[in-house]
């Protein structure tokens, strides 16, 4: 799903500092957030809004759409699972360095209440000019604009500069979705792209991969039966082999996650593929008139 | 974080899985005075690498004078890039058949994977790779478990026989320590049966998730060292990822992703980064100690500061950086281009405080920065 004004929004960990910080940024953008948890601030007011014991209370209480976490990484398989069985429609987990068997039992607490997450360790969601859920610059102006290009990242820092490209170059965004760093992820690039396909307001998409794991690949398994241009960026042709470059999912090793496998699958697929951020526009500009005539 | 074998194996037999008598020597006549305990024996090479065997880091003895000299050969050894400080002294036993079997994290299931094999040994990888049929794959759900009856449904038709139960027994065991100790890998290659009918884990590779230090303390202080550089190891220490890179224009971004971006712009235009260095999520408070680190590389000719923040606030950075940039006050370009959260409050404090104007496009940074190190070159 794509993040719409209309979507009531639950901040687990709401009085933490960057909690209480991203709250403010999000309910002055246009996300309507309606409470948020703290176990030991349960029944007091935050910025506004009712502070409740668990996600489960706060949806006896009312009606909620997303839930997102400011949680810290031990934490979080508890945060994530209480989420779920709330019966939000999606999580977004903004945590990086969760343990991964951890993460494995969200992603099952998930698929068994039909939950979406989306992450871990991802900067969130934006929809520009409407709201945003996470910890992105939605409210930076030379970042976002409301448009009709789909972004999807694995990563928030390059997602950013991505969409600083595309409104440089007169390209505003109907939907940035950032799908995360980590090596297991609710909703992988090929979802968020079949997501954006399906959506009407968006005209393209522009996928930002990264070396290591197979979501490229897969994504273009996806992006090859789309009538939609696709343009791709993917971090990490000048790094060497064997080393984790931050992402935990960021690593190449033997032949798996490579930099040539991923161009390859994408190229085949009829995705143009950009040597540096600055070409997307630029690519996306061809696939679009290519479209038109 | 990985595991040498002698880490690694107490944590099987804690799980109940047997393994050989062994003893742990860094010396040769350690090595000599075990053998003498023991008899018949193996000399191993205690390094955290698969490679051992094939490089000649695991010997038989069948004296105590045949160990000493194996371990004199040993010890001192490089074996993929690290130096063999210690050998387990194991005894023999007597192998009637090799196996395998392995416990990992699947990221494509997001679920555990059990492995087993009837052809365990040196080239199992090979096995796999040629014969797919021979290593079985057996999903499990992780909130469901592992249990003896699914053990024994993995086995149907391998053959085992008797054995077939005594070995689904160490597989759930196995099971059990992988969830117990958040490995992302734990494996026993070769698991022999030997011919007096027993099952012993002959070798035994660990690795656990960083990510679960905090709740493994105790195990993870055991890991063996990663190697590393002095100052990836003093980044490390102050808790940001540096990866030396060889070439002259310093990278300081925020975020993986964008580091990765980078490096990639620069090769792009015909430079040559000199390291990946991230400060971005949590870290984006350590401009300081990043900038130091990055200046103790003396290959630096020029650097490129490229921030994009999102959750990292790009003025936090930038001031920290540029206090940390007057106090060293260091004798290369820098080159600048920011944007994203706290934008406007960080050009400013570049123009005002070091009179430098940040680039608006990446592109135009990275050819400045490129074009400088090349002309100090």
């Amino acid at each position: 799903m794509i993040v719409r004004k209309e979507h009531k929004v639950l901040v687990q960990g709401i009085t933490g500092k960057q909690g209480t910080f991203w709250t403010k940024a999000m309910q002055d953008y246009g996300t309507t957030v309606v409470g948020g948890v703290n176990p030991k601030k349960a029944g007091s007011q935050h910025l506004g809004l009712p502070v409740y014991a668990t996600a489960v209370e706060a949806a006896r209480d009312q009606e909620l759409d997303v839930s997102v976490m400011f949680i810290p990484p031990m934490a979080a398989k508890a945060a994530a699972i209480d989420a779920c069985e709330a019966g939000v429609k999606m999580v977004v987990c903004l945590t990086e360095h969760i343990p991964a068997h951890d993460v494995m039992e969200m992603h099952a607490a998930a698929a068994s209440n039909g939950v979406r997450i989306v992450g871990p360790n991802t900067a969130g969601l934006v929809t520009p000019g409407e709201c945003f859920v996470g910890i992105m610059p939605a409210f930076n102006s030379n970042v976002f604009q409301p448009g009709e290009i789909g972004v999807i990242s694995r990563s928030g820092s390059l997602g950013t500069l991505v969409s600083l490209n595309l409104t440089q170059s007169g390209f505003g965004q109907s939907a940035f979705y950032g799908v995360g760093g980590d090596p297991m992820i609710g909703t992988n690039s090929r979802d968020a792209l079949e997501i954006l396909n399906a959506d009407e307001s968006t005209k393209a998409v522009v996928l930002c991969g990264e070396i290591g794991g197979s979501a490229e690949e897969s994504a273009a398994e996806y992006a090859a039966a789309m009538s939609k241009p696709v343009v791709a960026f993917i971090a990490g042709r000048a790094s060497p082999p064997g080393k984790k470059m931050g992402h935990a999912g960021a690593i190449v090793s033997g032949s798996s996650g490579a930099y040539d496998s991923k161009r390859a699958a994408l190229e085949a697929a009829g995705v143009a593929v950009a040597d540096v951020p600055s070409q997307i526009p630029v690519l996306l500009k061809e696939g679009l008139d290519r479209k038109a005539a | 974080m990985n595991f040498e074998e002698y880490r690694a194996k107490p944590l099987l037999v804690k799980s109940g899985i047997a393994v050989p008598d062994s003893d742990l020597a860094s010396d040769a006549a350690t090595a000599k005075a075990i053998a003498e305990r023991i008899g018949n024996c193996v000399v191993k090479a205690q390094v955290p690498t698969g490679k051992r065997g094939k490089a000649g880091g695991i010997k038989l003895a069948s004296s105590p004078d045949e160990a000493k000299a194996h371990a004199e050969a040993i010890i001192g050894m490089e074996i993929d890039g690290h130096r063999v400080e210690k050998v387990l002294i194991e005894a023999q036993v007597p192998i009637a058949k090799e196996l395998y079997a392995a416990v990992l994290n699947d990221a494509l299931s997001k679920n555990p994977m059990v492995l087993f094999s009837m052809m365990g040994g040196m080239d199992v990888e090979e096995v796999a790779e040629t014969d797919p049929d021979a290593m079985r794959k057996i999903p499990v759900e992780i909130t469901k478990g592992f249990d003896l009856a699914a053990a024994r449904r993995a086995l149907e038709g391998c053959g085992l026989a008797e054995a077939e139960q005594a070995v689904a027994d160490v597989l759930v065991r196995l099971y059990q320590a992988y969830r117990e100790l958040d490995a992302e890998l734990l494996e026993i290659n070769p698991l022999v049966l030997t011919s007096d009918d027993r099952v012993i884990a002959l070798d035994c590779k660990l690795t656990i998730d960083d990510s679960a230090s905090p709740r493994q303390a105790d195990i993870a202080e055991q890991a063996a060292p990663e190697i590393m550089t002095e100052l990836e190891r003093k980044a490390q220490a102050a808790g940001l990822k540096y990866i030396a890179l060889g070439g002259s224009v310093g990278v300081l971004a925020n975020g993986a992703g964008l580091t990765m971006t980078t490096m990639d712009a620069i090769t792009h235009y015909g430079g040559k980064p000199a390291n990946f260095l991230e400060i971005g999520g949590e870290a984006y408070t350590k401009a300081k100690i990043a900038l130091s680190i990055l200046l103790e590389n003396t290959d630096i000719r020029s650097l490129l500061v490229n921030f994009c923040g999102a959750f990292a606030r790009t003025d936090v950075m930038t001031e920290g950086l540029v206090a940390a940039w007057k106090e060293l006050a260091p004798d290369i370009p820098i080159f600048f281009t920011i944007h994203g959260t706290g934008e406007e409050e960080a050009v400013k404090i570049v123009k005002e405080q070091l009179g430098i104007e940040p680039f608006d496009l990446m592109d135009d940074a990275v050819r400045a920065a490129v074009t400088a190190a090349a002309e100090a070159a």
